[in-house]
């Protein structure tokens, strides 16, 4: 069952505020990563507290690195379930959890950050992995 | 408000492992893995574990394979009796 929406609006912000655009339905999945080119970051977000809690404030740090990628997208696990559903089906080879993040390059899924790549991880470290994953799979920054 | 969410865990009356996906050695052969929730009385809880199965390879490849694409999720929920728990190990620490 969804959590209160008063209680996630935060949570949503907070991804938002960063930049990234927020995917509530399947067509707007199908819109965003259908047919996707250049380098996109897809955020599962999730309300828990303590993965969660700590992804949102990485990538928030991660994105203020030089090679970032071009459009960071985000749907909401257990909120908006048919645009996760959706998402996930996108990279069906790896197994679903909240949080977690795709890394893709022209449609194609080159990088995953599955949640328990999450737990326990200060932000920084969680960070430092995926600013490290953006210049492998994005560019060097120069 | 939305930055003083962040980085604050929900729930702070939990076990230490709560809510970490963890891998759990029994003193048999059985291997899980999955979601800590708590431990009492009855064992440890675990939501959405995955279940190593000796005949479709080793547990070392079983592992590879969790922490690369993730966990099956084979049971929604377990509990393994605190007795038959030989070892238990966040999965994001493990060495492979």
């Amino acid at each position: 069952m969804p959590y209160n929406p008063a209680l996630v609006a935060p949570m949503r912000e907070e991804m938002v505020h960063m930049g990234a655009q927020e995917l509530t339905t399947g067509a707007a999945v199908d819109a965003a990563l259908g047919d996707q080119k250049g380098s996109m970051l897809v955020f599962i977000n999730s309300v828990c507290g303590c993965a969660a809690g700590n992804a949102r404030p990485a990538l928030r740090l991660a994105l203020q690195h030089g090679v970032k990628p071009q459009q960071v997208v985000t749907v909401f696990a257990g909120q908006d379930v048919e645009a996760t559903s959706r998402a996930r089906q996108y990279f069906a080879e790896y197994q679903p959890s909240s949080p977690s993040i795709a890394l893709l390059r022209d449609g194609e899924v080159v990088h995953f950050v599955h949640r328990h790549m999450i737990e326990g991880r200060s932000p920084q470290l969680i960070a430092g992995e995926l600013t490290k994953a953006f210049d492998k799979y994005y560019g060097v920054a120069v | 408000m939305s930055h003083r969410l962040s980085g604050r865990p929900l729930h702070t009356d939990r076990h230490e492992l709560h809510g970490v996906t963890v891998v759990l050695d029994t003193r048999g052969d059985a291997t899980y893995v999955g979601r800590f929730d708590s431990q009492d009385e009855h064992g440890v809880h675990l939501f959405d574990v995955g279940v190593f199965d000796p005949a479709t390879g080793t547990r070392e490849a079983y592992l590879r394979r969790s922490v690369q694409f993730g966990i099956r999720v084979d049971r929604p929920e377990l509990t393994v009796p605190t007795s038959d728990v030989a070892r238990v190990i966040p999965l994001g620490q493990l060495e492979l």
